[in-house]
């Protein structure tokens, strides 16, 4: 059973498409992950699923429930965690997880075993209001809140948004975690790369989804030959190699250059010449690779964009 | 009723752990009643006043001791002239100059009629008004035969009581309508602002996706402040009582029993502005003009009998006005119930009215 079903789903705000005609399913224990720019449309889509809004045309039913009727019984089945930090500063850790237990009529003693991962590290600052948390903490106490009466589905909006390295590898393996425990995920991020720790992606743009797929399985829909390159101070021959005749596309992938290749005969060798031929010198490292999620993506994105 | 309770306690625990709103819910009132009511006062005192005595007779030095007598007075010493009386005044170095004529010591000993003449200042018209009736009050109580003219000959010669107030305190006058702004800031601004606070930190939408209903969270808010208002009026009546020595001569249950239902219309414009802002700042700009206008048509300050009949009819849908009434009614008069019923009316219909449009619109835009 699909414990999220969106369905034709548009929204406008005034004459800007916010969501166009978007159909996604999540099946019940999935950790589902919806990727996009800024601006896609994400946070949009989000507020729909979780009742806060409604949208012009379709429908999204969240565990067989219509999110415009029966919006008060989703309420009570979902967690959600907001972009930006929504509890209250002003109280403790402790009073805001005893307050968002009591709304939903639980208690923190009886699911506490559910929160445990996410709460052993906040146990310390118990007493502390949760405005004088650091922000990885803050983002754990929100987690919690939002878990804290055992909701069937968890839904988060950018949970890694401005949150350092680390505190993004724990919050993805508390997810796990959670999803272990028999809780579907629904989560969004700007992040390309977090795209693998999810069972299935949407790709989204414009208000417009690209595709669904699991990561892997985008990964080899990647129609070209990819090229992965080392060179010392590659990225000043960005615009050089962009003019290349069988140059599909080139971009950064961290220090690396990432080369699409139109020409299906194209070879390490043949790239090599050609990139000397542009005046690279010195050591060049160039093999070629399996195209990742990332790089199906950027292709993605960049074509979309052009279309539009 | 268990989610209201918890909701209630959180509230508490907020409006207790602020330390800037807090302590204003008890400064306010000890710094609005002890500065604004001796401040704003109407009573007049250190009149300029320049007499120029034609008579130099026993009788009229009789008068002008009554005026150097007297606290509200200071004499301007001015020569025989009633030009030069002018010219001070014009330069503003008098108020009023009292003209008594040659013939005052004569006549009022012969028990004729006297025209004394009086010219004041009326930059300031109520200032004028209140040194024309002192001073005629002063000159009356001396030779009740007197006439004081201003200008022309206006001012009957009946004698003033002030009932319920005869001393003419203008405290007394105050208090009661500075109670009344109390209650109206704490309930109407504080419950504004602590909503729209949730709206602008994203907290409500945290709430909005918790099985907590509309009403249950109106309640959870409405409740804090209505207590706490309540609490506040009982502060200022005993601040009154010390500090002005306010007697209120009516019954303390039945004030508070308006106070209760005045405030749920209060609390419900509070949520109507709330409903219709986005930040704090928009909130308190909102509040701060209702607010400005219900006090001004409210006869605070002044008596709404000489306001024009399009004020006197807004008056008939202005909370603050019937609460305004009440309270001196019932604080200075005494008034009981069957005299105070058609503001209990009135209050409770638009105590109804405001908290049904308030709900209406929280739903709506939820």
């Amino acid at each position: 059973m699909s414990y999220i079903e969106i369905s034709n789903l548009s929204k406008s705000y005034g004459k800007i498409k916010a969501l166009n005609n978007v159909n996604i399913n999540v099946d019940a224990g999935e950790l589902f992950g919806l990727i996009g720019p800024d601006g896609a449309g994400k946070s949009t889509l989000i507020r729909i699923v979780t009742t806060l809004l409604l949208p012009d045309s379709g429908y999204v039913n969240v565990l067989g429930y219509n999110t415009r009727e029966d919006y008060k019984k989703i309420r009570g089945e979902i967690g959600y965690m907001p972009a930006v930090f929504s509890l209250y500063s002003d109280l403790t850790v402790q009073e805001n997880l005893d307050f968002f237990a009591g709304v939903f009529g639980a208690t923190v003693a009886e699911n506490y075993n559910l929160i445990r991962g996410v709460y052993h590290m906040l146990e310390p600052f118990k007493n502390r209001p949760a405005g004088k948390l650091s922000g990885g903490m803050k983002q754990k106490l929100a987690l919690s809140c939002a878990l804290i009466h055992r909701p069937k589905v968890l839904i988060l909006d950018e949970p890694t948004t401005g949150v350092d390295a680390v505190s993004r590898r724990e919050l993805w393996e508390l997810l796990y975690d959670i999803k272990h425990q028999g809780i579907t995920i629904f989560v969004s991020t700007a992040y390309m790369d977090e795209a693998k720790q999810c069972d299935r992606v949407a790709l989204i743009q414009k208000g417009r989804v690209l595709g669904v797929n699991s990561p892997h399985g985008f990964a080899q829909m990647f129609p070209h030959k990819l090229y992965d390159v080392y060179a010392d101070g590659i990225w000043s021959f960005l615009d050089k190699i962009r003019a290349l005749d069988t140059c599909k596309s080139a971009y950064m992938f961290g220090s690396n250059l990432h080369y699409v290749s139109t020409d299906d005969a194209e070879t390490t060798e043949t790239l090599t010449n050609k990139l000397h031929q542009i005046g690279l010198s010195g050591d060049v490292d160039i093999k070629q690779i399996n195209a990742g999620i990332e790089d199906y993506f950027i292709r993605q994105l960049t074509e979309n964009a052009e279309l539009s | 009723m268990k989610k209201i309770f918890i909701l209630l306690q959180k509230e508490f625990i907020q409006i207790f752990r602020n330390k800037t709103i807090l302590p204003i819910i008890f400064v306010l009132p000890v710094v609005q009643l002890l500065i604004l009511a001796n401040a704003a006062t109407q009573e007049m005192k250190n009149i300029k006043l320049a007499i120029v005595d034609y008579d130099c007779s026993p009788e009229s030095r009789g008068l002008i001791e009554k005026f150097t007598f007297s606290k509200f007075y200071a004499i301007i010493p001015v020569e025989r002239s009633t030009k030069k009386a002018i010219k001070l005044i014009d330069m503003g170095y008098a108020d009023a100059a009292l003209i008594i004529p040659n013939s005052f010591g004569a006549m009022a000993n012969r028990s004729e009629s006297i025209k004394l003449q009086l010219l004041t200042n009326a930059i300031n018209i109520t200032s004028a008004a209140l040194i024309n009736r002192y001073t005629s009050s002063i000159v009356l109580d001396y030779a009740t035969n007197a006439t004081v003219e201003f200008g022309k000959p206006t001012i009957s010669q009946a004698s003033i009581r002030h009932w319920y107030n005869p001393t003419l305190d203008y405290k007394l006058y105050m208090v009661p309508g500075i109670l009344v702004i109390l209650v109206t800031i704490v309930g109407m601004f504080l419950t504004a602002i602590n909503i729209v606070r949730e709206k602008e930190l994203g907290t409500i939408e945290q709430i909005n996706v918790t099985p907590i209903k509309p009403y249950q969270f109106i309640i959870g808010k409405l409740i804090p402040f209505w207590v706490i208002a309540l609490a506040e009026l009982m502060f200022g009546l005993v601040i009154a009582r010390v500090v002005f020595n306010l007697n209120i001569t009516g019954s303390i249950p039945l004030l508070f029993g308006f106070a209760a239902i005045y405030l749920i219309a209060a609390l419900g414009l509070g949520l109507i502005l709330s409903t219709s802002a986005s930040n704090q700042q928009q909130v308190m700009f909102m509040a701060f003009f209702f607010m400005t206008v219900f006090l001004m048509l409210s006869g605070l300050f002044t008596p709404t009998e000489s306001m024009p009949s399009w004020a006197n009819w807004f008056n008939k849908i202005n909370p603050l006005f019937y609460f305004m009434n009440v309270n001196r009614m019932l604080i200075l008069k005494g008034s009981d119930f069957s005299n105070l019923w058609p503001n209990f009316l009135a209050i409770s219909i638009i105590a109804t009215v405001v908290i049904i449009i308030a709900i209406k619109r929280y739903k709506k835009t939820s």
